[in-house]
This record gives structure tokens, sequence and C-alpha cells, in this order.
């Protein structure tokens, strides 16, 4: 008994995907080894299948109903509820920033603040959006005429390989916050922090299936995605422009909505057009009939 | 025999008593004046006291603003102006996040002593009032860093301080609607609540203090008319909103002219509320109900004229004083009270004036048998038929649970009869023909039409007046102009 130290023995944590609310293994049973900016070994993160990729969209599709039918009041509820959840965990997050992506820990905690304050952004924008990008249009007849916003469905969304984690909620976010629910594809090469994430949600009032984290190998788990005819929409950030052509190819079998990887400060304060690119805008027509003598016009 | 059967059936509906607890919260003997973050006496010292108005129990002794204490909290939040104004708006937005958590935190304890200082059930201030409250500062806490996309330009400014002066019927209520808005772009506020329901604005001082807000954005200056006059005239107040009488409305209409001030009013109201031959006759009456009875009557967009159509008025009225009958007046905190205390006896005096001369100029009195407690200030819910558009019970605001019922027969009769009225805040429309309720709503001269609903209130939702009800918006995106530069 003579190697007993001060030291305690840390406990690592399994890394798993988040699907329909539950934290699975990869049905495939495959990981791959996630290591910091030096290469040195963080965990064996799921790679994730055709199989699981599938079954996140079953999840997602079950959702969104429900959080498409909640009002907007209280999807911002929800989304605040995990900038709470955030908050607590923010010194993991710095921690896991710091590994995935070789910032300094100060550096990483600005990070980890700017993507919590985002997530607050975003909450903001529930109950907003209809009212910025909606609204009565004044048709040349007697009638009541109102665009409303709605979203598109399930949304797959390949998230940035660099920023590991303001990159994600910059993209994850605004697909949710207007009623999608999200199959999110991490970071291949630095998907803890995403990873992490689907815990807090798990923790937030998210009701499970709104969101669904895969890691593994980005290219392989997006080409069912895209190809997915439960699928509406794809969102493009994570893939290379090879990949992305491949990916909009086959996003067109079912005109899935299509966002293409463009150059994104994430650092900067969005537009609304992360939002908009999920949304379908639906016109309602009335008639207002008219003040007749009859009585019976209107 | 069928006496006894219908004697059983209402002592089946007997309720036992179900009284809320008070424990949950905690009213200090004494309270100062709000200013630059401290409790403070007024200058002059000068306090009054407020009361329970069912019980007319004394609460709590408040400190009694007067014109040096407004020049104080108006130099605080003027001095707070420059970085509440500099900080960005996501900041902002965090602090109005915060607080709107915190009054959902506290929202039973703030429900009781809303119930207790104004009167009112608290089911409602349970279910209604406190709610809204929270989503008010949810929702203008999310503008606060979105202020680009509201549709007022690029990095709208804020106007500066504001003075802003709100009733007793909603008191939290019209605070949040006052403040949330305000702080949310970027401007500091000088509030005086109404002085038979100060002690909501105090707790909403500590929440400030919860939530670790800079000190002089929020200063709350309890107190009589004389205070709000002197904060509305003050020479360094940029922005005026009042909620409240026409009458007063009209003197700080007054009063800002020839300045700069920017000047929001949300006054009274007359609200029709017309009920078409092919309306869903249960509905619309607990429509009426809603809109006549929610708060006493003491709404300003109360339905207190019922415009019927002349083929279902019996119907309608047969229906409507049966279900009055069931209504349950009495102690606010129980939670099966439905209709609670007047505010004051100077509003009790009111309404029974009213009354009485609605009876003096021929219409014809009903109230359903109810007994009213012996302390307090009461009113049994009351409904005047045969009245005619001439009569003052038709014409002028009564702010109590009294309807005035009017008939007409064709549609163009509603509308020319709904519009007949100096006021212009809401008014509501039964019927289960889609076409007739928008042909309807684009006639209507006022601000918020229900359609088969009535009472509805949202964040989301721009509230406000046509003609001598006021101008502005409060509430949704329309909301924020009137706390803008533009």
């Amino acid at each position: 008994m003579s190697d007993r130290t001060n030291e305690r023995l840390s406990v690592f944590k399994t890394y798993k995907l988040y699907v329909g609310g539950k934290f699975p293994r990869s049905e495939s049973g495959r990981v791959y080894e996630v290591t910091d900016s030096k290469g040195n070994w963080l965990a064996n993160a799921p790679r994730s299948s055709r199989k699981d990729a599938r079954d996140a969209v079953v999840a997602a599709r079950k959702a969104f109903g429900g959080w498409s039918g909640a009002t907007a009041y209280n999807r911002g509820q929800v989304l605040y509820r995990v900038a709470e959840m955030l908050e607590g965990r923010r010194e993991q997050f710095v921690r896991e920033v710091a590994d995935a992506e070789g910032l300094s820990k100060s550096k990483a905690a600005a990070v980890v603040d700017a993507t919590i304050d985002r997530w607050v952004w975003y909450a903001g924008w529930t109950d907003k959006i209809a009212q910025v990008i909606g609204g009565s249009n004044p048709v040349a007849g007697p009638f009541f005429n109102l665009s409303s916003p709605e979203p598109t469905g399930v949304v797959a969304v390949l998230a940035p390989q660099e920023s590991s984690f303001l990159g994600l909620v910059s993209v994850l976010a605004p697909v949710i916050a207007t009623g999608n629910t999200a199959v999110v594809v991490a970071s291949e090469k630095s998907p803890l922090p995403a990873l992490s994430l689907g815990e807090v949600l798990a923790t937030s009032d998210v009701p499970g299936g709104v969101v669904n984290v895969l890691s593994g190998r980005t290219a392989e788990i997006a080409a069912p995605l895209a190809a997915h005819q439960d699928v509406n929409a794809i969102d493009l950030a994570g893939a290379d422009a090879e990949l992305a052509k491949e990916l909009e190819i086959s996003a067109a079998d079912n005109l899935k909505r299509v966002l293409r990887p463009q150059a994104v400060d994430y650092s900067e304060t969005p537009g609304t057009e992360r939002m908009t690119a999920f949304l379908e805008t639906k016109t309602v027509w009335h008639p207002t009939g008219s003040l007749g003598a009859s009585g019976s016009s209107y | 025999m069928t006496e006894k059967l219908t004697e059983k059936r209402s002592a089946a509906f007997a309720y036992a008593p179900a009284p809320e607890s008070r424990s949950v919260v905690d009213i200090a003997p004494s309270y100062g004046l709000f200013i630059d973050g401290e409790f403070t006496e007024a200058a002059d010292g000068k306090v009054f006291k407020t009361v329970s108005p069912s019980t007319e129990e004394v609460l709590s002794e408040v400190a009694q603003a007067g014109e040096a204490d407004v020049e104080r909290a108006v130099k605080a939040a003027r001095k707070a102006f420059e970085k509440w104004s500099a900080l960005p708006g996501s900041e902002r937005a965090k602090y109005l996040f915060r607080i709107a958590r915190i009054i959902q935190e506290r929202s039973r304890e703030l429900a009781v002593l809303e119930t207790l200082d104004n009167g009112k059930p608290i089911k409602e201030t349970r279910d209604a009032d406190l709610p809204l409250v929270a989503a008010h500062f949810f929702y203008y806490a999310g503008w606060a860093d979105k202020l680009d996309h509201a549709g007022f330009g690029a990095s709208p400014r804020p106007l500066g301080v504001a003075g802003q002066v709100i009733p007793w019927n909603f008191p939290l209520l019209m605070l949040a609607w006052k403040i949330a808005p305000a702080l949310a772009t970027g401007n500091t506020v000088v509030l005086k609540p109404a002085e038979t329901t100060p002690l909501s604005a105090l707790f909403f001082a500590d929440i400030c203090r919860q939530a670790g807000l800079p000190k002089g954005v929020v200063n709350i200056l309890p107190g009589y008319g004389d205070a709000g006059a002197a904060l509305v005239a003050h020479p360094d107040v940029d922005k005026v909103a009042f909620t409240g009488s026409t009458a007063v409305g009209k003197e700080i209409a007054r009063t800002v002219a020839g300045t700069s001030k920017k000047l929001t009013l949300e006054l009274g109201g007359k609200g029709a509320n017309i009920v078409f031959d092919d309306a869903p006759v249960d509905q619309a009456v607990e429509g009426i109900v809603t809109g006549i009875f929610f708060n006493q009557g003491q709404v300003c967009c109360a339905g207190s004229r019922l415009l019927v159509q002349e083929s279902i008025q019996d119907e309608l009225l047969d229906s409507l004083k049966r279900r009055l009958s069931t209504l349950r007046l009495g102690d606010p905190l129980d939670k099966n009270t439905d209709i609670g205390a007047i505010n004051s006896a100077e509003q009790l005096a009111r309404i029974t004036a009213l009354a009485e001369r609605g009876e003096a100029e021929g219409a014809e009195r009903w109230s359903p048998a109810c007994e009213l407690p012996t302390s307090g200030y009461w009113f049994a819910p009351t409904l005047f038929t045969n009245v005619t558009q001439a009569h003052t019970i038709a014409r002028d605001e009564i702010f109590g649970p009294v309807l005035s019922v009017l008939t007409f027969r064709t549609p163009d009769e509603a509308v020319a009869k709904a519009n007949n009225t100096q006021y212009g805040l809401s008014a509501g429309i039964w019927t289960e023909k889609g076409s007739r309720i928008l042909a309807v709503a684009g006639k209507l001269r006022a601000g918020v039409i229900w359609s088969n609903t009535f009472n509805k209130f949202d964040p989301t939702s721009p509230f406000g007046g046509y003609k001598e009800s006021g101008f502005g918006r409060e509430g949704g995106r329309h909301g924020l102009e009137a706390y803008l530069d533009v």
C-alpha cells in the first residue's frame, strides 16, 4: 500500500450522442479518438452511422409538432433557461473550449461568455421575429391579408468545424428559436463541447428530440441527412466547398431549404438571416365584406 | 317543492372559504421613497397611509413625495442615464431578464400583496396581473439588443429621463408597461404610483436591488397628484407617460405644451361590446362578464356598453342575469372570489353617484341578490337596461362594475352607436361570421378590437386608444417608439 498519494484520480466522462432526449452510444459501436490541439487524448467520441442519423431525424420529427406548436413566449422561456444552465456549467465549457480550440483560459472564457449571450439573444427573438418579418398586406380589395412566418420543419445542421461552441450555438439557436427541430452534426475534430451541450439541453426545459446531437465523420453523417426525405432543410456551415456542392445536389431531391457555407465571424452580432433561412411565410386572406344597407353582405 | 329544489341546488354550489395565505408576504410598517438606489424619507417628512380596500385595515405608512423629492429623483435618473444608455443593449437585456425571472420567482408574494393593496381577487392577480408583468419584462428584455431591427432606423437613441405616472387599477402591470420598454431602450425612469396602491412599486424597488440594477436607473416616488404634476412639469424630464383619467391627461398635455417632451397618454374608455344575433350566446355572456366585471370594472378598456341586437335581447339578458347570480363577491384573498373590493372610498362614491344618476335619468337598474361585507368598499354587479345614448351612464366612464345595455337592429346602427363616444380605446364583436367581424372592426374608431373574446392582453400586442382615450401605444414593437428618439 505504498503507492497511495494525495492526488485523487479523476473520473472520466464517456461522451455520448444526444438523440430524442436520451444519451445513446452510436448504434454502430464505433468511436474515434478526440485530441486537444497538441495531440493529447481527450476522449473517445461516438462515430455516428447512417442509422444514427435516421434515428435522429425520427426523433426530431416527433418533437416538431409540440415545439412548433408551443407559444413563442414559451419557447423564449425555454431557451433562456438553457442560458441559465450554461452559465452554471461555465467552467466546464471554458475547459472544453480551451482544449478543443487551443485557446488560453481567458480567451476560452470570452468565447463561452459570448456563447451564453448568444443564447440569450436568440431567446429574445422567439416572439419578435414574426413582428419584424411578418405583417399585414394592404391588398387592393376588401380583404384582410396577413403574412406570418412558420418554421419549416426538421433542419439538419452541420456545425462549423473551427468554432466548436460559439459557432455551434450560433447555427443551432436560430433554427430552434423559430420552432424548427434540429439534427446537429458536431465539429468533427472538436465534438466535445457539442456533446456536453446535449447534457445542458437535457437539464433545461427543452423537450427531447428538439435538438439531437451527433458526432463522427461529417461527410459520412451529412450524406444520409441531405438525402433524407423527411428533412426539410440543411445548414451546410460545417461542410467544405466540395462536400457542400454534393450535399446541395442530394438536398434538391425534396427541395430542402439550403443554407450554403459562408465566411462568418461568429463573434459578431448576427442578423436575422439564419432564422429566415428556415422559415416559411404563410399568407392568410379573409373577406372583410362591407357595411352594405342590406346587412347581409358582411 | 321546486323552491326547495332550487335551495338545495344553490346550497350545493356553496363553497367553503379558500383563502390564500397572507404569510407569503411581509409588509413593513413603513416605506420610504426609492431614489438613487436607496430608500429615503420625503424631504418634508410627510407620510400617508395605504389601506386594504376590502377591510380598511392600514397596511403600511408610506413616504409622500413632494416637489423637492421629484427634484432629487430626476437628478438621480439624469446621472444614471449616461452610463445606462451607454451600456451595450445585450447587457441591458440581461438586467431585464433578471428582473423578469425574479418577478416570476416572487409572483405569489406579489399577487397577495397586490390583492391586499388593491382589493382585486387573488385569482386575477395570480393568473392575470403577475404572469403578464413577468412576460412584459421578458418581452422587452429581448428588444434591448435588437433595436436595430425594430423598424425605427439604425441604432435608435433613447430619450433620456422618463417621468411616468400610473393608476391604481393594475398597479404592478402598469409599472411593467412603463418601466420595461423605457429601460430596454436605454432611458432611466422616475415613476409615481397611485396614492392608494404604492406597495407593489416599492416591492419592485427591492426586485431592482436583487437584480443588481445600477442605482438611479429606476426611482419610485409614492405620492399624490401634486407629485405627479411636479414630475410631469420638471424641465429635465424628456418623456412623459401617463395612464389615468382623460381629465388629468388633458391637463398633462397642456403642461408639456411648448416643450420638447415626448408624450404618451393612455386614458379613459367607454368600450362597446357588440353582440350580433348569430353570436354563440354562452360564450358571449362569458365575454360580457369578463368585459365589465374583470377587476370590478375598474378597467379603462372595459366593455361598459353592451350593444345587443334587438332580436336576441331577451334571451341574452336572461342568460346574463343567470350568470351574474353565480358571481361570488367577497374576500379578495379567497381563491373562489370573482368580484373583489372597489379600490377606494372615493371611487366607490363616484360609482354610486353615477349609478344613482342612471336611475334618475330613467334607466332600469338590476343587480343579483348579493350580500356586501360590512367593512371595506363594495359595489354589487349592476346592469342597466332601457339605456339610451343620451344617458350619462352611456356616455361617462363609470370605472366600476356597472354595465349599460343598449340595443341595435342593423350593423350600421351598431357601429354608429359604438362610435358615438368621446373615447376610443376598446370594442368587442360577437358573431360567428368572420367577414362581419372584419367589416365592423374596420369601421370602429378604437385602438383594440376583441372578436369573440374580450380583455385579452399580451406583451407582444400594442395597446392604446383613439380620440380622447389618449395617444401612443404600449406593448409590442410599437411600444418601443414612445421611448425612442424617432
